[in-house]
């Protein structure tokens, strides 16, 4: 168990490595633009231009950019300074990382609970009317885009502009201050985050609870003599659910990493999202840069938690 | 004479699916003694799986369409609520299945499965439920139980994983295990290393065995009865010796010339039964066997044979067209070494005694 953990670690450091040459390469090495002015920003002038290029080292030659970058990045946890705002982009993402990572934990919360009791039921009452119902709602909320979801739920729902005014609606996050007011805020960013994803969780538990209660082992639980509630519960749903927990990881992951952009913009929370959007609108490259790296961490990080729960769930894995 | 432990009565168990409705198991009667050991013979598709898996109530959630009566201690297994079943199920009648990796959970460690099975019926203590599964597993022949009781399922061997599985089923110290396919999955030598600890368990503990298999070889040493069965049916059912002494279903005959014996004339090849298991949705017409038979008539395409009792033995019974005369001369040309085809003579002239000679073509597309 302790090599395969030590295993997973050091391949993790190793795909942060490639990650970071890879983000180099794109923002350094491949636009044709000059670096320095991309990073300057829309409204700097030739002084300014001239001073981040010898700051950056963007006049030095391209191995020398790569090690003071890696250097920067590893050693110093330094994702560069930018122009836009004015800070470090480390500090910008810390800021708001916060709202993010309540925007997440809130979600995948909701999406697992929904998702995987509705996986689980349909998977059990399969070809039930509840099961053709869930299947069929599903299937609709993973055709409808979060930022439409979003707008219809303002719409519907929004204590400004909503048809019934009942939870707070766009920009109350930033405006709340105490905790119930930041909770309430979040209720309609979380359900229409959890939405979609909770929706491809049920299909996905549906078909690995099917599969697994085909298992011979099963057969033998119900053999034994085991209530079917036990059957289901300690033999079927401990087994089904290993692959999800990989599933989480990687979701959690890439969600930190910025992919509530569009949550995050249509109800204006104050997020990594929302600030890699406003990032990309203003050219903000070394921003861009910075989340981009971030995020590479985030999703390495969360699939070294996946491999060693994944470890902890599966003897199997443990011990081979 | 005593009650017999199980008494199943005209067993019919359908399944309706999109190609159509499969007649799995198609009216099947046998008995089983207490402490007897009932082998069932057939190919894959033959139903025999079914009809256990029926006894015990695990066709039902798969929508079986069930018929008949299954008597075990004075009650119907068919007619059972869910509820009084699983009561029954790994108490009373226990189960072990095929392939033993499959059929242990891979999440869980052995003793954690041991433990559930005894917790499954008995009110004991987690310390007493423990000390029972090593005792479990000491009985089935597991070295050091106190060790492998902590160990998971991949940690163990083919065979050592079928002696888990055993031990399991022994957990309440049942009155009838039902072994389906048991050795199929296993090393010849760990098969017999299976085959005699099953016989040894029933020696010492009293329980009734039913064996499963496609292979008669497995079921010779260990039987008492050994039913055959083909498309869903018994065609045949006997004391063991006479299944070997005597055989009387041309099918039967088919099994026991595809599998080698030491006692055969040297130079003897194996024969294997032509043609495929039919589909248990589109039957054949008449004997459900004759697309196979060497031995085939015209009416046999028409008639559909009963199983009775064989003349001069009412322990024996078999569901076959032919006269109970000519199946004992071809069978003892089989033994002689000669081959169906040769022996196929003899139907035809008990078929026309008359013109013995002028052999006429048996046409397959004639009247049916």
């Amino acid at each position: 168990m302790g090599r395969y953990i030590i295993r997973r670690i050091l391949w993790g450091i190793a795909m942060l490595f490639i990650v970071s040459a890879v983000v180099f390469l794109i923002f350094y090495v491949l636009p044709s633009a000059d670096p320095a002015v991309l990073r300057a920003g829309r409204n700097a002038g030739p002084q300014q231009i001239a001073e981040i290029r010898h700051s950056l080292g963007l006049d030095k030659p391209i191995y020398a950019q790569y090690v003071t970058y890696m250097g920067q990045v590893f050693l110093h946890f330094n994702f560069g300074f930018s122009y836009q705002y004015n800070v470090p982009v480390r500090q910008l993402i810390f800021s708001r990382l916060p709202a993010t990572v309540w925007l997440v934990t809130g979600a995948v919360i909701i999406w697992l609970g929904i998702g995987l009791s509705v996986g689980i039921i349909s998977a059990i009452r399969r070809r039930s009317l509840i099961d053709r119902a869930s299947m069929t709602g599903s299937l609709a909320l993973i055709s409808a885009p979060v930022f439409w979801l979003g707008l219809v739920s303002l719409y519907l729902f929004a204590d400004d502009i909503g048809v019934w005014k009942i939870f707070p609606g766009q920009g109350s996050y930033a405006a709340a201050s105490t905790f119930p007011q930041k909770f309430a805020s979040m209720i309609l960013p979380w359900l229409v985050l959890a939405a979609a994803t909770s929706a491809v969780y049920a299909r996905y538990m549906r078909a690995s609870m099917i599969d697994t209660m085909s298992e011979d082992y099963i057969r033998t639980a119900r053999a034994k003599g085991l209530p079917e509630r036990t059957v289901i519960r300690r033999h079927a749903v401990r087994s089904a659910i290993t692959p999800i927990v990989t599933l989480v990881g990687l979701d959690v992951g890439t969600l930190l990493a910025g992919n509530a952009i569009l949550t995050e913009t249509v109800f204006n929370i104050p997020g990594v999202g929302r600030l890699l959007y406003n990032a990309i609108n203003v050219s903000d490259l070394t921003t861009i840069q910075g989340i981009t790296l971030f995020g590479a961490f985030f999703i390495v990080f969360f699939n070294l938690v996946v491999d060693i729960g994944y470890a902890y769930l599966d003897p199997r894995v443990r011990y081979s | 004479m005593s009650e017999p432990l199980l008494q199943v009565e005209d067993l019919r168990v359908r399944f309706s699916t999109e190609d159509g409705v499969v007649h799995a198991v198609d009216g099947i009667s046998y008995t089983v003694d207490i402490g007897q050991t009932l082998g069932i013979v057939g190919e894959s598709g033959s139903g025999k799986s079914v009809s256990s898996l029926t006894m015990l109530g695990l066709t039902r959630s798969q929508g079986a369409d069930i018929e008949g009566r299954i008597l075990f201690g004075g009650r119907d297994l068919v007619a059972l609520p869910d509820a009084e079943l699983r009561k029954i199920r790994g108490n009373e009648i226990a189960m072990i299945f095929q392939d033993p990796l499959s059929s242990l959970h891979p999440f869980y460690k052995v003793g954690v499965q041991l433990t559930e099975a005894v917790h499954a019926h008995r009110n004991v203590s987690k310390s007493q439920a423990r000390a029972r599964a090593v005792e479990l597993l000491d009985l089935v022949g597991i070295p050091d139980p106190k060790r492998r009781v902590d160990q998971f399922p991949h940690e163990f061997s083919g065979g050592m994983r079928q002696r888990v599985m055993i031990a399991m089923a022994l957990a309440n110290e049942p009155k009838l295990l039902i072994a389906d396919e048991p050795t199929t999955a296993l090393d010849v030598t760990v098969q017999a290393q299976i085959l005699a600890l099953l016989d040894d368990l029933q020696s010492r503990l009293g329980m009734a065995i039913i064996i499963i298999t496609h292979d008669l070889g497995v079921v010779a040493e260990i039987t008492d009865q050994i039913a055959v069965m083909y498309a869903g049916r018994i065609v045949e059912r006997a004391p063991t010796q006479a299944i070997f002494g005597s055989p009387q279903h041309p099918y039967t005959w088919g099994l026991l010339k595809s599998i080698p014996r030491l006692d055969s004339p040297r130079g003897e090849e194996l024969v294997p039964i032509s043609g495929r298991p039919p589909s248990l949705i589109k039957r054949p017409s008449g004997c459900h066997f004759h697309p196979r038979c060497p031995y085939v008539r015209d009416e046999h395409k028409r008639i559909d044979p009963r199983l009775e009792p064989v003349t001069g033995d009412p322990g024996h019974a078999v569901a076959c067209l032919l006269s109970s005369e000519l199946r004992s001369r071809i069978w003892h040309g089989l033994t002689l070494g000669e081959s169906s085809a040769t022996l196929r003579h003899l139907v035809v002239e008990d078929e026309h005694p008359v013109r013995a000679h002028a052999v006429p073509r048996v046409s397959e597309d004639g009247p049916v």
